[in-house]
């Protein structure tokens, strides 16, 4: 400790100071920042999956949807939304809400797959609406990232960036980051519009479509970033941010070295 | 020339007979004993101004290689490279031939990684060297033209990375490239007219790329060589500067030989940021352009930046509220005027002017026309260090400002919140910044004072007899008191009469500013306050200074 | 030059020095003494630091060895970025971290061996050089003596119509440069204002080109549209340029929440809008679309419109409203244009006002 003390004056503390701070920082953010996925096979509902659905949403969901799902002032009425909605919000931990925001976050899922599938039969009884997308629709090998890249470009890379990283909305709201999200939410919130995301329809852009819009973003997120560190794929401001931290430091680290006093 | 006639002068060594055989041809000698032995200071502070220098140089190399790739044309094709997602994309010539380099090319991605990387250390060196150059003062007569290349080198480094960047003909560049174009139009009358010509009619057109290309590869680098020559050039007539210190005076260079001393650790240092370069472009992505797809007006992506050092002017567009509290576009003699666009464009050309002329500005105020080879340690000069201050953070919320978005996602909260408090630090931060620049100032260099006066803490804790316990001070040697106590500090200078008798107006001014950066100030220790200090146990408070709120010196 | 450093006692005079510093300066007490470093003191260090210098300069010559290996020793086999194969990319990644990290290790080698070296082997006594009065005063007399020799001999002064007429033409003479300047751009401003839109074009998605029923919009959703008859357009005949005038952001609100003013009552189908995606700041294209709070944002400045009042601006730095593009459907129930815009899209240009009138005047 003393050896500690003593050396808290040396020319370099400060900057070795900074350098923890930045890496504890960049650690700590790394940390916070892991995704977890979630997966969940497609299925035909029977009148049992659909009787126990209402039972968990009664107890679940009804105090902001209504006992019937009609809505109320809190949130929207569910009727005719599609299993396809359901399995999208519950099946990425976004529903049930932990409280009102700007919009509903991503978490730790509070139901397990077959839990969700009821949910999902009982919205789906309620309502036509958009299905769950079966395995086939999802299957990246059949899909072309060409198109998808183009048809990602034209239609989504404003709001989740072009490398899928996600960007801001007004007033507290964003768009997520779609790495790391399965095929088939990828579908589903193409299918359903979550949010205010605006829905894409099958007139909009049709299955194969959305098959390749998947498959490209697959592409990126199968695929490491050639150029080495991906810096967030943020774009010019996390490169200046680079430049000015740890290039700004390296650059200092030698000056100082090369204009001191061999001992 | 070394062939006088009556010297003959016979080469000894093989070294020797090299010089001579040259000499006797092109010369050299004079070249040799001029810089040779040359003294240059040393502290690492001084070095930015090599980074630049070295970055520019890879620039250069880099950008060589490049160009042997690189198709400057908008002639539209079918890209059939190696990159599946863009694969039977139509796309101009520019990008796929830059899709080309970073793919086909084996080590084109570093090239093109080493080149963008290496842009923006050069713009940053330059920007660190600007700011070392202000805060020490080294600007000072007789140097002021020099400052004045090296602001014109900090715009051409701007415009050369912004052309550069613009190359790619990608998705993200060409929406900067119609946000160019906008600014252009905003110009009352000829606007229009500068657009149609930068585009060679509507935008984006099939020119531009063309015309891009040839003022980054030949005209600006050209510029910047130039002025590179003009200002090393007047480096070596002035000699460079020396912090303050034992044995260095106004009228001395204190330092290491060119030869070999400082040439080894110049040109070292040179493989150095060659080496620190490489490491980032062979480990970091940048600019990854095949993520934006060919330039199309139709999409954009969030997250749409320019590079850091055009950051500043995207942000001062993002700052200003279009239609609050009512519409900023407004029509003059039926010519419509977008303000929104104009008016944050007055206050960033307002700054660069300040910039520009600051050396006259600083003279004028503090009335100071002598020769300076000394430099100021920042905090021997509150005000200027205090202006800096306020010039950065002007600066800085503008840059902080075109990150708006990614600082909403990243730190959840909203975007406009973002802006509001923005607009409010537009205002409110320089000033701050100022105010507070000058009392870190003010603190340091009393700080300074103890130290002189009292020695620096030893942190060791002494018990006194009668139970007191007391840390040691030591005192300084000589060298490190020289250190601390050769400055000068200014006084205010109120405002004088001219030879008529009259005040003028522009007097006033620079009364009233002389006023505003030298009221409060803190002189060095003399050797009598030192003998008083060490006469007494505890001293009395000193008062300094003869402003209106002259500051007190505690112990 | 008289300055308090020089210990000289003539002082310049321009500025007051502080309070009687005259009397009480510390004196310069000169450099300090040189300390000898371990290597000038011990000659097992300086061996070692020579060894170490060897060493550095060894490892630049592996680092160069490396940059080759990875050059022609790692083969990126395949499409880059494929959705399933995803070894070539990895491989390519691979190769630009050795070929950069082989240059940086032959690069540092070679900067830090260099700088050890001058640093523990070189001598490190510090240098005093004087410096010298820019210019001695007596020089700068002779070279002015000299120049107005040659103003006197040159005449210039004397025969002052010579002198003129060079001035007038020497200021003409750089004017027919400028004026090859002219045919950088054409200078007929009409082309700002008219897009491909016209009546009857219908409206297509993009990058498709397939046409849009107005069934197909559905509550909440957005189509990136530009005109039919831009598709058969080639590059060559400008499709960028009338792309970036054309592009629209197509979208389906509930008609009971939309204020709708007088003139534009037949500018929508059932609740579809269509809005200019050219943002009237500086341009960029304005697509983020929010189906529930119903407005539209740029990425780029964060100007966001108000989709249910027409798109007047109520965040950021915009002014102006999107232009809106009057649209209905065809026999076939296709969505198509009614006319095109009603003013030029796009940011503001000086003469854009003149060309907003007559754009009116030709609409009504």
């Amino acid at each position: 400790m003393k050896a500690l003390s003593q050396k808290r004056r040396h020319p370099m503390a400060a900057l070795a100071l900074l350098v923890m701070a930045l890496l504890l920082t960049g650690g700590l953010y790394a940390v916070a920042t892991t995704t977890n996925e979630a997966k969940a096979e497609t299925t035909t509902y029977s009148a049992q999956d659909i009787e126990e659905g209402q039972k968990l949403f009664q107890s679940n969901c009804s105090t902001c949807h209504g006992m019937k799902a009609q809505g109320t002032s809190s949130g929207p009425s569910l009727i005719g939304v599609g299993a396809s909605s359901v399995d999208f919000q519950v099946g990425t931990g976004r529903m049930p809400m932990q409280m009102q925001g700007p919009q509903a976050q991503v978490k730790p899922k509070q139901f397990n797959e077959e839990q969700t599938d009821q949910l999902a039969a009982y919205v789906a009884s309620l309502g036509a609406g958009p299905t769950v997308p079966d395995a086939k629709d999802v299957d990246i090998a059949d899909g072309n990232s060409a198109n998808g890249a183009k048809i990602f470009l034209a239609n989504c890379a404003m709001c989740h960036n072009a490398a899928g990283q996600g960007g801001a909305l007004t007033r507290g709201k964003y768009a997520p980051s779609l790495m790391g999200v399965s095929e088939k939410h990828i579908y589903e919130a193409m299918q359903t519009g979550p949010q205010n995301m605006p829905v894409f329809n099958d007139a909009n852009i049709t299955p194969d479509e959305k098959r390749d819009v998947i498959t490209y973003l697959k592409t990126l997120d199968n695929n490491t970033t050639v150029g080495g560190f991906s810096l967030g794929s943020l774009g010019p401001v996390s490169e200046g941010l680079f430049i000015w931290t740890i290039g700004l430091v390296v650059v200092i680290g030698f000056t100082v070295w090369l204009t001191s006093r061999a001992a | 020339m070394s062939t006088s006639t009556d010297f003959e002068y016979r080469p000894t060594t093989r070294t020797g007979r090299i010089a001579n055989y040259v000499d006797t041809r092109v010369g050299g000698s004079s070249i040799v004993k001029e810089f040779g032995r040359k003294i240059f200071p040393d502290h690492w502070t001084f070095m930015f101004g090599e980074v630049a220098l070295y970055s520019f140089v890879i620039l250069l190399l880099s950008g060589t290689f490049l160009a042997l790739w690189y198709d400057p044309t908008m002639t539209s094709m079918e890209y059939k490279g190696n990159y599946v997602p863009m694969q039977g994309v139509e796309m101009s010539g520019a990008y796929a031939s830059t899709l080309n380099i970073s793919f086909d090319i084996r080590g084109g991605l570093f090239l093109r990684q080493l080149h963008h990387w290496s842009a923006l250390l050069f713009a940053m060196a330059v920007a660190v060297h600007m700011l070392r150059v202000f805060f020490t003062g080294a600007f000072r007569r007789p140097r002021e033209l020099n400052w004045v290349v090296g602001c014109v080198l900090f715009i051409l480094a701007i415009v050369a990375g912004f052309s550069g960047y613009s190359l790619p003909d990608d998705v993200l560049s060409g929406n900067g490239l119609r946000i160019a174009d906008a600014i252009a139009k905003s110009v009352p009358v000829v606007g229009t007219y500068i657009s149609m010509f930068m585009f060679g009619g509507e935008f984006p057109g099939h020119a531009i790329i063309g015309r891009l290309y040839i003022v980054h590869v030949l005209i600006i680098p050209a510029l910047i060589l130039m002025m590179i020559v003009i200002h090393l050039f007047m480096v070596v007539v002035h000699k460079h500067t020396q912090f303050a210190g034992p044995g260095r005076t106004e009228n001395n260079v204190v330092g290491y030989p060119v030869g070999p001393v400082y040439a080894a650790k110049a040109g070292g240092f040179f493989f150095i940021v060659f080496g620190i370069l490489a490491a980032i472009a062979g480990s970091t992505t940048i600019n990854a352009i095949w993520n934006y797809g060919p330039y199309d007006p139709s999409p954009v992506q969030a997250g749409s930046q320019p590079d850091w050092y055009m950051g500043f002017s995207d942000g001062g567009l993002r700052l200003m509220p279009g239609s609050w509290p009512f519409s900023w576009e407004i029509n003059l003699f039926g010519l419509a005027i977008p303000l929104a666009i104009l008016l944050p464009l007055i206050p960033m050309a307002g700054m660069f002017g300040a910039m520009f002329a600051w050396p006259w500005i600083e003279r004028w105020v503090t009335r100071d026309n002598r020769v300076h080879n000394i430099l100021d340690r920042p905090r021997n000069a509150p005000f200027r260090t205090a202006v800096g201050a306020a010039g950065v953070t002007f600066y800085a919320v503008q840059m902080i400002a075109a990150s708006g978005d990614l600082i909403a996602t990243h730190f959840h909260v909203a975007v406009n919140d973002v802006i509001y408090w923005l607009r409010a630090l537009y205002f409110v931060g320089p000033i701050l910044a100022f105010i507070i620049a000058r009392r870190f100032c003010l603190a340091l260099q009393r700080k300074d004072r103890e130290i002189v006066l009292h020695g620096r803490e030893s942190g060791r804790i002494q018990a006194l007899p009668h139970g007191e316990f007391v840390e040691v001070h030591e005192p300084l040697d000589e060298y490190r008191r020289y250190k601390l106590v050769d400055f000068q500090d200014h006084q205010v200078q109120p405002a004088r009469a001219n030879a008529k008798g009259k005040i003028t107006a522009g007097e006033k001014v620079r009364g009233r500013l002389s006023h505003l950066f030298f009221e409060d100030r803190v002189s060095p220790v003399t050797p009598a306050e030192l003998e008083a200090a060490h006469g007494h146990h505890e001293p009395e408070p000193v008062a300094v200074g003869a402003g209106s709120h002259a500051s007190q010196i505690e112990k | 030059m008289g300055d308090h450093r020089d210990g000289n006692p003539h002082k310049s005079g321009a500025v007051v020095t502080s309070d009687g510093a005259e009397l009480d300066q510390f004196p310069d007490p000169g450099l300090p003494p040189h300390r000898p470093r371990m290597t000038d003191v011990d000659s097992k260090a300086a061996k070692r630091a020579e060894h170490q210098v060897v060493l550095l300069f060894l490892l630049s010559v592996i680092g160069s060895v490396i940059f080759f290996v990875a050059y022609f020793g790692i083969r990126v086999d395949g499409p880059l970025y494929d959705a399933v194969n995803t070894e070539p990319t990895a491989q390519l990644r691979l190769q630009n971290l050795l070929l950069g990290l082989g240059i940086a290790l032959g690069m540092f080698g070679i900067g830090i061996g260099v700088v050890h070296w001058a640093r523990t082997l070189m001598p490190d006594h510090e240098i005093v050089e004087q410096r010298h009065d820019l210019r001695p005063e007596s020089e700068r007399a002779e070279a002015q003596s000299i120049l107005n020799t040659i103003y006197d001999e040159s005449g210039v002064k004397r025969r002052p119509l010579l002198r003129n007429t060079l001035i007038g033409a020497a200021v003409l003479m750089p004017l027919p440069f400028v004026g090859l300047l002219k045919d950088l751009g054409p200078t007929d401003l009409k082309v700002l204002r008219h897009s491909m839109w016209d009546e009857g074009v219908r409206l297509v998605r993009d990058p498709s080109g397939t046409p849009i029923k107005a069934s197909d919009v559905t509550l909440g959703s957005a189509f990136h549209v530009i005109p039919e008859n831009l598709t058969s357009l080639g590059h060559e005949e400008g499709y960028l340029n009338e792309k970036a005038k054309s592009v629209v952001l197509l979208m389906r609100l509930d008609p009971d929440k939309v204020n709708v003013s007088e003139g534009r009552k037949d500018w929508n189908v059932d609740g579809i809008f269509a809005y200019s995606k050219v943002c009237t700041h500086v341009g960029c294209p304005i697509a983020l679309y929010e189906q529930h709070t119903h407005h539209l944002l740029c990425p780029c400045h964060q100007s966001t419109f108000d989709l249910t009042n027409e798109c007047e601006v109520i965040f950021g730095p915009a002014s102006r409203p999107l232009p809106q593009l009057p649209i209905t459907v065809d026999s076939d129930g296709y969505l198509v244009a009614r006319s095109d815009f009603h003013e030029p899209v796009g940011p503001t240009y000086s003469q854009r006002d003149f060309a907003v009138k007559d754009m009116q005047d030709e609409a009504n």
